[in-house]
């Protein structure tokens, strides 16, 4: 893709997809503008004729922050382990909304965007990777929202607060993996459409997010984390509450989560030469 | 390097599940209750064979193989359904060969449809980045052509406008200015031209013209007009059913594939399975017949005479309004005229589920020579069922003008009485 290179011969050879097939993340590398060009369309489009515009991602974040401390905070009194509900519950919910949200959008965006891919070649991975991208904006403007809540309550940032940057790593990798895997499996089967917004309702409520994981058992604790958003839930609260690792459980939901996005780009990869016949 | 061919095709063949392309997509649900409506069919009716449509496969491509070699225009050319698309998509990498092999040495760029990606909530700058990223360019190259794809476009004034308020024919314009400015070794279009209004066509056919020629390099292009693959490409291939039937110099190729086409004239054509039907259409016709100012079905008629062409139908869900639209084209394919019963005046129709809607030409207006008719179904305003080349007939030649002389095809397509006089002039 060298511009000036008129010398250079690019070489292509086409053939059946045959075996193992690996992927080519130098392509991905090359094709980075698009990945950034689609990732700042999901962004644009979404807030393109609204009054408020980009302050939908407070609002809608911030609005949840009090119904959730209301309700589960005030009115059925859910043990938030000493700390203020409402940062409580937003150090929990921060993370997963993200979750969310990118595998709500990734899991129905090569299905939405058949008519690029039935016109035009790219790597195709680039379209969940774009959805969880675009989700990730939002994510870090709802971040804000927990500052302004630490300055209120009076948590002061430690070191430890840190480790939220390699968290949000770590949830990237838990929501491409799920997304991947979604994306692909719903080209197929359009089932996922309607299973996946119900299954993320269950989902959440499986997670520790309005409540903390030690209203479990302890020596049950690290089955919940068999769930990768039950692990990364509570490292962000220990982020940012300052409250102790629970580094074991952590170090479970890595696995899975990496284990999940081993599976959901291989899935992706094995099924995508078709996807363009299928979709 | 000039001599070698940029692209070698070898043998090669794709085929897909007819079900895939019918049936868009499944459910789980679908997979089950198909299986238990398969086993039902199996227990009550014993003999037949189970499901042809589902488990069906068909050859899209089968055993191509070319070569093109640098700075070489060639057409590729067939019948709907002959496998031109599938090989685009192909030689793009959109889909994958289910053998053989390809082997294209430089940049690709591929032109399946104008406007892919555009968002009708972006304005039309924003569009232009994001297309051209699409296409593969790279954000500095689109910035440096910002303002010709602008100014080719002519939508200057509207840059900063969603596109969604942009009317048909500038959408294709901005959409068609992205495609043109893209600058690879190899130039991959298909059918882009069909579009927009016929002066833009020509300016498109221009900077077509300008890429192959000027610039040097490499096109295939797909196409059902056979004057633009005329005007633009030295060579042809001609696909049919998939196979490779013959290539060489356009001007041979045309002629055989023209060739085959008259295999369909006849006074009537069954349309229920036709295979120009266009893609997505609902096969709402079942049958065209063309009949003579008498009523007598005929498939050769002369120069000036009448003809009707009744289309019969069959709406699915509910009665239509129907409309009828007829496209008559000259041999090459070049449209010659179309007119459907929407443009004239005071013309309502009657709801109808199963009719026949006949359009009657007074006189026809047509030169000697061979004419296929493109049909266009729907209801009111909605089109519903597309036909190419859905019959076809011949005009002879016939003393039109009562002179005792027959007019020389070959000036081109129709005939047009006139008067004359002559008068002398006073010398200067």
């Amino acid at each position: 893709m060298n511009e000036s290179a008129a010398t250079v011969i690019h070489t292509k050879i086409i053939t059946p997809p045959k075996g193992w097939l690996s992927i080519n993340w130098r392509e991905i590398w090359l094709y980075r503008e698009l990945l950034y060009f689609l990732t700042w369309r999901d962004v644009k489009v979404r807030y393109k004729q609204t009054i408020l515009g980009v302050l939908w991602a407070f609002i809608q974040p911030f609005m949840k922050l009090v119904v959730f401390s209301v309700i589960f905070g005030k009115l059925a009194r859910i043990d938030s382990e000493g700390y203020p509900y409402p940062i409580f519950v937003y150090a929990g919910m921060l993370p997963w909304q993200f979750f969310s949200e990118a595998l709500t959008r990734s899991s129905t965006s090569v299905v939405g965007s058949s008519n690029l891919i039935t016109k035009v070649y790219f790597p195709r991975l680039i379209i969940p990777i774009a959805a969880v991208g675009g989700c990730l904006v939002d994510f870090l403007i709802s971040f804000s929202i927990l500052f302004g809540l630490m300055f209120y309550y009076g948590v002061a940032p430690t070191a430890a607060t840190l480790i939220v940057i390699p968290l949000i790593f770590l949830t990237i990798v838990a929501a491409l993996g799920a997304g991947t895997l979604l994306s692909a499996m719903n080209v197929s089967y359009r089932d996922f459409h309607y299973l996946v917004p119900f299954a993320l309702q269950i989902w959440m409520f499986a997670t520790p997010v309005i409540y903390p994981v030690r209203i479990f058992p302890p020596r049950w604790q690290w089955l919940i984390s068999l769930n990768p958003m039950a692990g990364i839930v509570d490292a962000y609260r220990s982020a940012i509450l300052g409250k102790p690792f629970a580094w074991g459980h952590l170090a479970i939901s890595l696995a899975v989560a990496i284990a999940m996005l081993f599976w959901g780009l291989f899935y992706f990869r094995k099924t995508e030469n078709r996807f363009a016949d299928i979709v | 390097m000039t001599q070698d061919a940029v692209i070698t095709v070898r043998n090669l063949s794709k085929l897909y599940r007819i079900g895939q392309r019918v049936a868009r997509y499944h459910t789980i649900r679908d997979t089950i209750t198909h299986g238990i409506s398969r086993a039902a069919t199996a227990l009550l009716h014993p003999g037949r064979t189970l499901e042809k449509t589902e488990d069906n496969t068909i050859w899209a491509l089968r055993d191509v193989g070319f070569d093109v070699q640098q700075a070489e225009v060639v057409g590729v050319i067939g019948r709907n359904g002959a496998g031109k698309s599938t090989l685009l998509k192909v030689l793009s990498e959109i889909t994958y060969p289910t053998e053989g092999r390809v082997e294209i040495h430089g940049r690709v760029g591929s032109l399946l449809e104008v406007g892919t990606g555009f968002h009708p909530e972006l304005t039309g700058r924003e569009n232009i980045f994001l297309n051209g990223a699409i296409l593969g360019m790279k954000r500095v190259e689109i910035r440096r052509k910002f303002d010709e794809i602008v100014a080719f476009a002519e939508v200057d004034k509207f840059i900063d406008t969603p596109v969604k308020r942009y009317s048909s024919g500038m959408y294709v314009r901005l959409a068609f200015a992205v495609a043109a400015h893209l600058e690879p070794e190899i130039l991959l279009v298909d059918e882009v031209l069909a579009v927009g209004d016929a002066q833009f066509q020509k300016k498109c056919l221009g900077k077509m013209d300008d890429v192959a020629r000027k610039q040097g390099r490499t096109v295939l292009f797909v196409s059902h007009n056979m004057a633009a693959v005329q005007s633009l490409c030295n060579r042809c291939i001609l696909l049919h059913g998939g196979r490779v039937e013959c290539q060489g110099p356009t001007d041979d190729v045309i002629a055989r594939y023209q060739a085959m086409l008259p295999k369909q004239k006849a006074d009537h054509v069954d349309l229920r399975e036709h295979t120009g039907r266009r893609r997505n259409s609902s096969p709402l016709m079942q049958r065209v017949t063309l009949t003579d100012g008498k009523g007598q079905p005929v498939s050769v008629i002369p120069m000036g005479e009448g003809l009707n062409v009744e289309v019969s139908f069959i709406a699915k869900d509910r009665p239509l309004r129907p409309f009828l639209g007829v496209v008559i084209k000259n041999f090459i394919g070049a449209s010659v005229f179309g007119i459907d019963n929407r443009m004239v005046p005071g013309f309502v129709l009657d709801a109808v589920t199963h009719g026949t809607v006949t359009c009657h030409f007074e006189r026809l207006p047509l030169m000697p020579g061979s004419y296929t008719m493109d049909l266009y179904l729907g209801d009111e305003h909605i089109s519903m069922d597309a036909i190419y080349d859905a019959v076809s007939f011949d005009v002879i030649p016939a003393d039109v003008f009562g002179s005792g002389k027959l007019p020389h095809a070959g000036v081109g397509s129709v005939f047009w009485p006139a008067t004359w006089s002559v008068r002398a002039n006073a010398k200067p």
